[in-house]
């Protein structure tokens, strides 16, 4: 099919720009990074022998012209040479950021999906009755959207978590006090689930207010649409026109806006799993850049903008299911 | 005939006359989004050019710490002794100049990149749209975050240039497509037939008609570029000397103002931003409802445009007769 070829070529270059980029930017850092890695390594514990060779090649700076720098650097990544993180010292850089995706997936994934679900509702609720009291609350939730993420995550610790009203834990993943075991256990599933309500109620809150204004708005186009005063004078069931008329078409282009946000989402999460400690990649990535981590930052930064590549891709590949015309059109 | 004379005439063909534009902004003006919108922007700009003047040295330390609101410290005062809201003023400035400067640089490169692609179309065009598709889905944050740390430079400058050069490709795509879609109009086809040159078609017949968009991306761009440098300050990686409501929240954070219970300290600086966020946000909405009649409210006493009056009631019409 000539539109998923196109949109994997896309997203094929993409991933190369990524690639390049995360080779070029240590070049900007001044000095020697390997050597002062090294030495900060050193000071932690032995060195592995090859280490300075993995991270000289990891961070661009390899021997010979750019061109050779650049080989090495993307054979190293090839066979997942990705060093080791110094603010953990000796975990394998590769190492941290397994145990870290799987919490910011799980998270930020089902919150974002949420979001999305109950914005969509609500504006196309908004949309059909524009003008009436639900209507009124979109000025509301541009303050939410407004919100910095994290400013949302300390006022929800601080009401829910501390002095005001106690009722949820401060931060971690899990309750990391007690003797259980992550795994499929119920005690750990139960205080994983308990600890991910508000880092998930901050997410859902300031970014539902997009999805709702975004809807609300198509929705108020299409309700002027032919079609629909058509389906009106037909004298179909209200119920019907509201979501198999005007919300079934007003709702395309918040899909292929899901795929963008998604790097926002992501963005947006950086900061919030800092103020909750949760293990996320964004809480390891803050860590990672205050402690001169220079492998595991850039690990990360891979990691990251390739899920949100993968994730774009998919809704690019969904989107051309559900509305047939943007596989005609190019 | 000039260019002018064919817009003019265009213009009155297509039925679209000044006057009824003219009007337009006038409701637009009656608004209270807007009026809210430019009042709460209009005192922050304000605050933020007069403000350090007034405010007095916001290092300055007094000898009660962590004290609550009174009439002495209004906003209380930090775990050293600083006046909360002499902080909060002084860092007015510094968020806002970020903001703006960041905003219009993000929003020149927009222009130039979507309006030349959309104009000269061909392998330019694919390049150029190429660049921004592939700009817009890698996330931004992580991007800059790592620009940032390997930079190992946090200045105004520097700062201003990284958020303008990872965030101006979304506009840039609107900008293309509407330019796309103007520049086989009537006007546009009689300037080029009447051999006005290339930059002049762009500057005088493409561009004035491209300005909402662009005033509409430029307040996006500003939002996003204030909420980015008070993510990266919180997260520590703005410049400790500069004070910005960013930076008065991340010395909050790491001094345990939530677990003192010292609420003054951390909730006006978040405060600030969303409410200049909502602000701006709030321009944009009723710049939104101005350009696309058709998100207009139309209440049934209140007599609106003639046009829309009848689609209102033809759309109630209907409606009855559905029931």
């Amino acid at each position: 099919m000539r539109y998923v070829a196109r949109k994997l070529g896309f997203y094929l270059v993409a991933a190369w720009v990524a690639l390049t980029i995360n080779f070029l930017l240590p070049q900007l850092i001044p000095g020697n990074p390997v050597e002062a890695l090294i030495g900060r390594m050193s000071q932690s514990g032995t060195v592995p022998p090859g280490e300075a060779k993995v991270l000289t090649a990891l961070l661009g700076l390899g021997t010979g012209n750019i061109a050779q720098k650049y080989w090495q650097y993307l054979d190293g990544l090839a066979h997942l040479r990705l060093g080791l993180s110094i603010a953990n010292f000796p975990t394998p850089v590769a190492v941290e950021i397994s145990e870290s995706i799987y919490w910011t997936l799980i998270l930020v994934g089902t919150a974002t999906v949420l979001s999305f679900v109950l914005g969509i509702a609500l504006g196309a609720l908004a949309g059909w009755k524009r003008g009436s009291r639900l209507d009124s609350i979109i000025p509301a939730t541009t303050l939410l959207t407004a919100m910095p993420y994290f400013w949302l995550a300390l006022i929800m610790l601080y009401v829910f978590a501390s002095n005001v009203w106690h009722v949820l834990p401060q931060g971690q993943g899990y309750d990391t006090n007690s003797d259980m075991t992550p795994g499929w256990n119920l005690a750990f599933l139960a205080s994983a689930v308990q600890h991910a309500i508000l880092p998930a109620l901050t997410i859902v809150l300031s970014s539902v207010g997009g999805w709702l204004l975004g809807m609300r708005n198509m929705m108020v186009s299409t309700l002027s649409d032919d079609y629909v005063v058509a389906a009106e004078a037909k004298g179909l069931p209200q119920r019907r026109i509201m979501i198999g008329y005007a919300a079934r078409n007003a709702v395309l282009p918040s899909v292929s806006g899901f795929a963008i946000s998604l790097g926002f989402v992501v963005s947006g999460a950086i900061a919030m799993e800092y103020v909750f400690s949760y293990p996320g990649l964004g809480e390891k990535l803050v860590l990672a850049v205050n402690n001169n981590d220079y492998p595991l930052m850039q690990g990360i930064f891979l990691v990251i903008t390739f899920a949100v590549l993968g994730a774009n891709l998919l809704v690019d590949l969904m989107h051309g299911f559900i509305d047939p015309r943007t596989r005609l059109s190019r | 005939m000039t260019a002018t004379n064919v817009v003019a005439t265009v213009a009155a063909e297509t039925g679209a006359p000044s006057a009824g534009r003219l009007s337009g902004l006038r409701a637009a003006f009656r608004s209270p989004r807007l009026l809210a919108g430019t009042t709460i922007v209009g005192f922050f700009v304000l605050l933020g050019i007069v403000g350090p003047f007034l405010a007095g040295n916001p290092n300055a330390l007094s000898h009660t710490e962590l004290a609550g609101p009174s009439l002495r410290h209004w906003l209380g005062t930090t775990q050293i002794g600083q006046d909360v809201f002499a902080q909060l003023v002084v860092s007015t400035r510094a968020s806002l100049a970020i903001g703006f400067g960041a905003g219009l640089l993000a929003t020149l490169i927009s222009i130039v990149v979507g309006i030349s692609g959309g104009y000269a179309g061909g392998l330019l065009d694919e390049a150029l749209s190429l660049v921004s598709n592939v700009v817009l889905v890698i996330p931004t944050l992580p991007l800059i975050i790592v620009i940032i740390a390997d930079l190992r430079s946090n200045g105004l400058g520097p700062l201003i240039v990284v958020i303008a050069l990872t965030s101006w490709a979304a506009s840039a795509r609107v900008l293309r497509a509407q330019t796309l879609s103007v520049r086989n109009r009537e006007y546009i086809l009689a300037a080029r037939a009447a051999g006005e040159r290339a930059w002049r078609i762009v500057f005088v017949e493409i561009l004035p008609n491209e300005l909402p968009i662009i005033v509409s991306n430029f307040i996006f761009a500003v939002i996003f570029a204030i909420l980015t440098q008070a993510a990266l300050a919180f997260i520590g990686l703005g410049d400790p000397t500069l004070l910005t409501w960013g930076n008065m929240l991340n010395i909050a954070y790491n001094d345990e103002a939530l677990s003192i219970g010292a609420w003054w300290w951390f909730i006006p600086p978040g405060l600030c931003i969303a409410l200049l966020g909502m602000g701006l946000a709030l321009i944009n909405f009723s710049l939104d409802e101005l350009l696309n009649p058709r998100l207009r409210v139309y209440r049934q006493r209140r007599p609106a445009g003639a046009r829309a009056s009848a689609q209102g009631s033809l759309r109630e019409s209907v409606r009855e007769s559905a029931r």
